[in-house]
């Protein structure tokens, strides 16, 4: 006979011809459960998770903010500041040249990336020969974690065996040892604004093309029956109605400059001086080399407060490209 | 008509779901967070910038709050 056949339960009547499914262990365990029961119980891991690793050390965040922890003089009692830390990082002109580095490298790098991303995406829009060899090309930096890409930047930028040196020699006749792009107080802003730009365009290049490729092709064939020059149809209908696409894009872009780190700590640390220092990173220092907990929990608070207000307005945007 | 309106589809509207419609509020919340934002990175006043904390913080938690509101 048959296993399926011969595995019957005893306790049930049974149709000749017919078997039924063994139920396992578990399966009977939960029997009786309802839907929204059973529900709760497959996420249940996962919110005690969340709980564990986002929530609580959130609580205990904006706990410590409130206190004087100083975590090398750990001895010393902890006392309540209430709302010292926050007034002290809003009256200090440290970290408010800190949040205008931040907000320069945002500027700058968002603004590139748009005009690079977009270029890239009307290019990569039109067919042409080895079109998917170029796509995947150009979509390779954004793919590299931003440690990889801190790392062979730094090398790539070394003035005595760096590439870029030698290039930059080879068209300008400048000795390849008479500056560095990471070392210097003029160039230094640039270095990563370029480096942040060449890792994320592509980023925004898919964006701008999703939004180039949801413009149905009729508009574009009543714009030529109107005679319209490719130009006008560039500005009439292309970028209009990629604008929503383009918002998207630099809203994400801003949030996630915004929160910058890896990359910047890896290719100049903050330096030469504090040029390239922006907030995060002088969040670290405060937490991890200067040790003021209470200080750089405030301050961590005033920059999560800052980038969830932002998410909101990103996520309102994106549910009205979604409606369009 | 004191307490209530008519709404476009002819439905009469009370004075309180007239006043809390989400878009409004959501733009006005919105503005608020952008706003605070820029006080935040501006380069001009430091007076500005030591509101501006103030100033998203009661952006977002408004929008927390009117984004609950009926359309």
């Amino acid at each position: 006979m048959d296993t399926m056949t011969t595995i019957l339960q005893p306790d049930h009547a049974t149709i000749p011809g017919v078997s039924k499914p063994v139920k396992s262990r578990a399966a009977r365990r939960v029997h009786g459960l309802s839907d929204r029961a059973i529900a709760w119980l497959f996420v249940a891991p996962t919110i005690a998770l969340l709980l564990a690793i986002n929530i609580f050390p959130l609580i205990w965040m904006i706990r410590l903010s409130f206190t004087n922890l100083n975590l090398s003089m750990s001895y010393l009692p902890l006392r309540f500041v209430g709302l010292d830390n926050f007034r002290d990082i809003l009256t200090d002109e440290d970290v408010w040249f800190r949040l205008q580095t931040t907000a320069q490298f945002v500027i700058s790098s968002v603004a590139l990336q748009v005009v690079v991303g977009f270029g890239l995406a009307l290019l990569i829009n039109r067919q042409f020969r080895g079109h998917s060899f170029w796509t995947t090309i150009i979509l390779l930096p954004m793919m590299l974690s931003p440690a990889v890409v801190g790392n062979f930047w730094t090398l790539l930028l070394q003035p005595q065996i760096g590439p870029f040196n030698y290039l930059i020699s080879l068209f300008t006749g400048v000795p390849t040892s008479s500056f560095s792009m990471t070392g210097q107080v003029s160039l230094a802003p640039w270095t990563i604004v370029l480096v942040d730009t060449w890792m994320w365009a592509p980023y925004v290049m898919l964006i701008c093309l999703a939004g180039l490729r949801s413009i149905p092709d009729y508009i574009y064939e009543a714009a030529e029956v109107d005679r319209a020059s490719p130009w006008r149809q560039f500005w009439s209908i292309t970028l209009p109605m990629t604008v929503p696409f383009l918002m998207l894009a630099v809203l994400f872009r801003a949030i996630e400059n915004f929160k910058m780190f890896d990359m910047v700590n890896l290719l100049t640390s903050g330096g030469p001086g504090s040029t390239t220092e922006l907030v995060s990173i002088s969040l670290k220092r405060a937490a991890f080399e200067k040790w003021r907990t209470g200080y750089s929990s405030a301050l961590a608070i005033i920059l999560f407060v800052t980038v969830f207000g932002a998410a909101n307005i990103y996520v309102k945007t994106l549910n009205k490209v979604k409606q369009r | 008509m004191s307490g209530s309106a008519v709404a476009r589809n002819g439905v009469t509207r009370s004075g309180a779901a007239r006043w809390f419609r989400r878009g409004p509020w959501e733009a006005i919340a919105m503005t608020l967070i952008g706003g605070g934002i820029i006080m935040l990175v501006q380069p001009w006043s430091i007076d500005l910038y030591s509101y501006s904390f103030v100033t998203i913080l009661a952006g977002t938690v408004g929008f927390v709050i009117v984004s609950h509101f009926p359309e």
